[in-house]
């Protein structure tokens, strides 16, 4: 690992004043993406700015009728907490599934979102349940946020502080996992809220993406028969080792209409 | 003095070595640190395939922290890493030995070959210095795929300008080949037998040390036999005396056959020791053992049985193309031909067999021995053509091999093995009992209600293990003996300290061992302690692989306590007044035979050692005993599995559910070791059959699957609960033990069950054959294909 300085701010304006100061500093989360990076030779940054020292960042909160999470708040912390389970259980089924536990006791919703891995978990459920993404400057709604592959519409110094879920009627996740990794190979969140539904999908594309033709078609009726003959185009998903484009394109329905399934169990 | 206990020997004692590996006081080899400790990284080929233009490492010299810089320049009057095995091609040419440089010279051949070695004051260091050496390449193409690599205009190595190491063949070709010729069916099959990558937990490590006070060497190093390591290493690599060589191998993490060998980065450690004037310290990191630890299996095969109208085999034909990868590794060429070909009778009485197996080099890790090594791939082919064969002749799977099984020994194959001794039937009858083979169309009736196909497969292998008798093992082309060595040392008070040459990387020979002396001489657990794993201790070993340990090793150590036995009576005689004959030694005593005049144990190590009461003039004092013991044969445990799967045809997931087996080892001293042993080897078949597969890129020759992210190891949540039962078989007739060893069985029989079991599941669809591993991906894609669809 490459020497470089540790910054400790004790406020978020702190924080944002060091990342604007040092073009190369890194914010420092949970750092389980972050470090395999480091060791693997991929990142050399000057500084990590760690953003554990700030408490107003953690935590979750039911605010009328969205649930506030913190940006710091641990995987772990997510899949436990009593409001999350009651009011959004979609969310905590995928927080409990993400990586083992040490990774769910380190690892943050914030540092996930914020890095986009095309395979991550938390980008299905956020674009899933249309959430808002809360900055140290603005909120960005979930449909602007992911941009590509490892790309978010966040600033270079720009600092995720929250964000705010709205309380679906109905919500699952299903995840088909990588087998060597466990991230998503494929996952699917979809939720129904009002007349409202929808699809996100992870793992096929070089981010997390919503489909329309699902979407459409579950909001005609929200039940998996109507999603029978629908087949998804295989080109511009993902391929790899593990699972060829058209492979996943047949398992986005297939995912979808267990996700429904649960949804309404 | 003396009390009557309870054999030791069929208990499941608990470990001894388990307190210091749970409570994290074990001494791997990256744990010792040495005065003035160095350390060393190495340059490694980013390709698969290139001449090295030119090096320069003068920023890397002039680095931070670096003391040495050494490139293959420098050890022209060293060695390369030798090759154990010698084995002769069909028209009598010996096998294309390139040689192995341990530092590049003029060209690289797999990604991760190593190219200089650096050391310095810290690891960090060093790897960051390593960073700075400047390699010009000229990229070569690269011979990736096993089965083109003879038709490749590309050669790996000079000397083989076809790729091709040997073409080797066993058994009566013209009799197959008139076999075939009247056979009733023939049942075809053609298969991959997936190539893997070891893992132990524990990475290869070295450190290597020189003292110029005594002109000798020193090397703590991550290896399951050290005096081969010695020996190699002295004799034929760096020419220094073999005296003047001590390896230790401390406790080792798991090796699975991968720390056999001889490794390039070990012998550079030692050779630059001495130069650098210091002790040098290398650990691989995971990247680096997923590129340089030796790999297992890479078999693409083609095999072809013939029957008779009742079902009975007359003759198997298999050719077998085995990737040797880069360079031939210390047991390479052993594996595809001795372990494998002679493995294809199996448990049947099939009378003629002939195998062919082409040695192909290719620009990949070296591939080697890994856990079963040889008989996985026989048994893997053997298994699915049989089970083919049955669903072909619509005749039950066990039923078909019923009809066949050896039942007279002891049995010579038609591939060069005589079986001593086998109750294939026994272990058949007794799994389909344990696994409720009756209960299983209900199972599967319910797995269809949840939209889930079932299916149930079989594998009934034999291994050939103990391995080996020296002088088969030489005539096969082995150049070394495959004896093993023993010591045991009775102190003046009469606790023990036991000597073997075999090593225990998680095999638990601390207990095993200590059971078996302690019985010997009646003594309590605690008063016998094993120790292995170093040559300035031990006095010789050939090391642990091919489930030896307690077939060799362990009778080893019983011919030595048995010439303390008889020295004791001849102790005890002169002290009892008895003559030699009337003495005996029982329940922990020596005792004139119809009296109760005796002498405990420690009465008479006691003696032996404070000898002013002894038989001088006719007996030398101490109570210390050495033993050599050469098998005459391999053992031959079987046994017999069944696995049962669950697929989910709209994803292609499966899953194994249950998993049974029944295995004969003959006689077993520590059954919960021998159960988790099986567990082991049942965790690795599993994995090789649905989850692992090394891959590489085939124009590039890049590791695609070269971290824990695309290499999937199997996971306790990826394993059913197994239900493991050995019976109470035929023990061993050439050992003194009775014991066949059990540390590879379940990798070598669970393969070719859970392929079995998959393809019984997809039977309905109409699938006949899938890959290993057989991932989601795969099985969905061989559900698609006849399905017609894509
Ligand atoms: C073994 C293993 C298994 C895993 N399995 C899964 C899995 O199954 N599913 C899954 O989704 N993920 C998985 N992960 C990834 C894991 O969820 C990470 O925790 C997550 O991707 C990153 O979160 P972090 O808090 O660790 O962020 P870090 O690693 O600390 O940071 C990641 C990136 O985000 C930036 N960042 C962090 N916080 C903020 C912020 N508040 N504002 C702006 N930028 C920020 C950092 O600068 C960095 O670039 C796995 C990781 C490991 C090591």
């Amino acid at each position: 690992m490459p020497n470089l300085s540790y910054h400790r701010p004790s406020s978020i304006a702190e924080a944002a004043r060091l990342a604007r100061d040092d073009p190369d500093a890194k914010l420092l989360a949970g750092g389980q993406s972050i470090i395999p990076s480091l060791k693997l030779g991929l990142l050399a940054p000057s500084a990590f700015i760690d953003l554990g020292g700030l408490p107003e960042l953690r935590g979750v909160r039911l605010e009328g009728r969205s649930l506030r999470i913190g940006a710091m708040t641990s995987h772990a912390e997510v899949a436990n907490s009593p409001e999350v389970r009651k009011h959004v259980p979609a969310l905590a089924h995928l927080a409990a599934g993400i990586g083992d536990r040490q990774v769910r006791n380190r690892g943050t919703i914030g540092g996930s979102l914020a890095n986009s891995d095309p395979a991550a978990d938390y980008p299905a459920a956020v674009l899933g349940l249309g959430a808002e993404v809360r900055t140290d400057r603005r909120a960005i709604p979930a449909d602007s946020f992911f941009k590509g592959l490892f790309e978010t519409d966040l600033g270079r110094d720009e600092i995720l502080t929250a964000v705010e879920f709205p309380l679906p009627e109905r919500a699952a996740y299903v995840k088909f996992p990588q087998p060597a990794s466990r991230f998503a190979l494929v996952g699917v969140f979809v939720s129904l809220t009002g007349k409202s539904v929808r699809v996100a999908v992870t793992g096929a594309g070089p981010c997390a993406f919503r489909v329309a033709a699902l979407e459409q078609a579950l909001a005609k009726r929200f039940a998996p028969e109507s999603l029978n003959d629908i087949t998804m185009p295989a080109d511009a998903l993902n391929a790899d080792l593990h699972g060829s484009a058209e492979y996943r394109a047949h398992l986005i329905p297939v995912l979808t209409r267990r996700a429904v399934t649960q949804a309404l169990a | 003095m003396s009390s009557t206990r309870a054999p030791l020997i069929g208990q499941p004692v608990e470990r001894k070595e388990d307190y210091r590996f749970v409570t994290g006081t074990g001494q791997y080899t990256d744990d010792i640190v040495l005065p003035r400790q160095t350390y060393a990284a190495f340059v490694r080929s980013p390709h698969a395939h290139a001449h090295l233009r030119s090096l320069d490492v003068a920023a890397a010299r002039g680095a931070p922290g670096v003391l040495a810089l050494y490139t293959g320049k420098d050890l022209t009057s060293v060695g390369g890493v030798p090759c154990g095995w010698l084995i002769h091609s069909i028209d009598g040419t010996p096998m294309k030995e390139p040689k192995h440089p341990i530092l590049a010279e003029d060209k690289v051949r797999h990604v991760g070959d190593p190219i200089a070695l650096v050391v310095a004051e810290s690891a960090r260091e060093a790897k960051a210095a390593a960073a700075l050496v400047e390699v010009e390449y000229d990229v070569l193409p690269a011979v990736v795929n096993p089965a083109t690599a003879a038709a490749s205009s590309t050669s790996v190595h000079d000397i083989a300008p076809d790729n091709i190491c040997f073409t080797w063949a066993v058994g009566d070709k013209a009799a197959t080949d008139t076999a075939f010729a009247r056979a009733a069916h023939v049942t075809r099959l053609s298969l991959i037998n997936n190539r893997l990558i070891p893992n132990a937990l524990e990475p290869r490590a070295a450190n290597a040390h020189y003292s110029p006070a005594s002109d000798s060497y020193t090397l703590y190093v991550t290896s399951q036999n050290p005096h081969v390591e010695r020996l190699l290493m002295a004799a034929f690599v760096l020419g220094i005396p073999e005296h003047k060589l001590r390896v230790v191998a401390p406790d080792v993490g798991g090796g699975f056959g991968s720390k056999i060998y001889l490794y390039a980065e070990e012998a550079a450690l030692v050779w630059a020791s001495r130069r650098v004037g210091r002790p040098i310290k290398w650990t691989a990191e995971r990247s680096e053992s997923f590129l340089t630890d030796a790999h297992g299996r890479d078999h693409v095969t083609t095999a072809e049985l013939a029957l008779d109208a009742d079902g009975k085999f007359l003759a198997l034909r298999v050719d077998t193309i085995a990737n040797m990868g880069a360079y031939l590794s210390t047991f390479a060429p052993c594996i595809p031909t001795i372990l494998h070909a002679t493995l294809l009778a199996g448990q049947y009485t099939t009378p003629h067999i002939h195998c062919q197996v082409r040695a192909v080099f290719t620009n990949t890790a070296p591939v080697d021995a890994y856990r079963g090594a040889g008989r996985p791939e026989a048994t893997y082919l053997l298994e699915r053509i049989v089970e083919r064969a049955a669903r072909e002749l619509a005749i039950d799977p066990p039923e078909l091999r019923r009809r066949n099984f050896i039942r007279k020994f002891p049995y010579a194959t038609p591939v060069g093995l005589t079986y001593d001794t086998g109750d294939y039937e026994a272990t058949l009858d007794r799994v389909l009992e344990l696994a409720d083979v009756r209960g299983f169309p209900a199972r599967k009736a319910e797995s269809e209600r949840r939209g889930l196909r079932r299916g149930i497969g079989y594998s009934c292998y034999i291994e050939a293990c103990g391995i080996a008798p020296s002088s088969i093992a030489g005539a096969l082309g082995a150049r070394a003996g495959l004896f093993e060595a023993g010591e045991v040392r009775v102190h003046p008070t009469g606790k023990v300290t036991v000597f073997t040459g075999s090593h225990s990387h998680g095999q638990g020979h601390e207990t095993t061992f200590a059971q078996v002396v302690a019985d010997k001489f009646g003594l309590p657990l605690e008063d016998v302690e094993i120790e292995h794993g170093d040559t300035a201790k031990v006095l010789f070993g050939m090391g642990t692989y091919g489930s030896r340990s307690l077939a060799v090793g362990g009778s080893a150590i019983v011919k030595a306590a048995d010439k303390i036995l008889a020295k004791g009576c001849r102790i005890a005689a002169h002290l009892l007044e008895a003559s030699d004959e009337d003495i005996e030694f029982r329940d922990g005593a020596f005792r004139v035979k119809g009296t109760d005049r005796s002498k405990s144990f420690a009465e008479i190590a006691l003696a032996a050692y404070v000898p002013h009461h002894y038989p001088i003039e006719q007996l030398e004092p101490g109570l210390n005993e050495n033993a050599f013991y050469d098998p005459p044969n391999f053992t031959f445990p079987a046994g017999s599995y069944v696995c049962e799967v669950e697929v989910d045809p709209d994803t292609g997931a499966a899953r194994v559910d249950r998993f049974t087996a029944c295995d004969d080892f003959g006689n077993v001293v520590n059954p919960m070791i021998v159960e988790g042993q099986v567990h082991g080897g049942l965790a690795q078949g599993i994995g090789q059959a649905l989850l692992e597969g090394c891959r590489y890129d085939e124009e590039s020759g890049q590791l695609l699957t070269g971290s824990l992210l695309d290499y999937t190891l199997p996971r306790a949540d990826d394993l059913p609960n197994f239900l493991v039962q050995t019976v109470k078989g035929t023990p061993c007739k050439h050992n003194p033990l009775g014991v066949k060893g059990c540390g590879e069985a379940g990798a070598i029989g669970s393969p070719p069950a859970v392929i079995n079991a998959l393809l019984d599941a997809l039977a309905p669809y109409g699938v006949r054959d899938l890959e290993m591993p057989a991932t989601p991906l795969r099985i969905w894609q061989a559900i698609e294909a006849v399905r017609g669809k894509r």
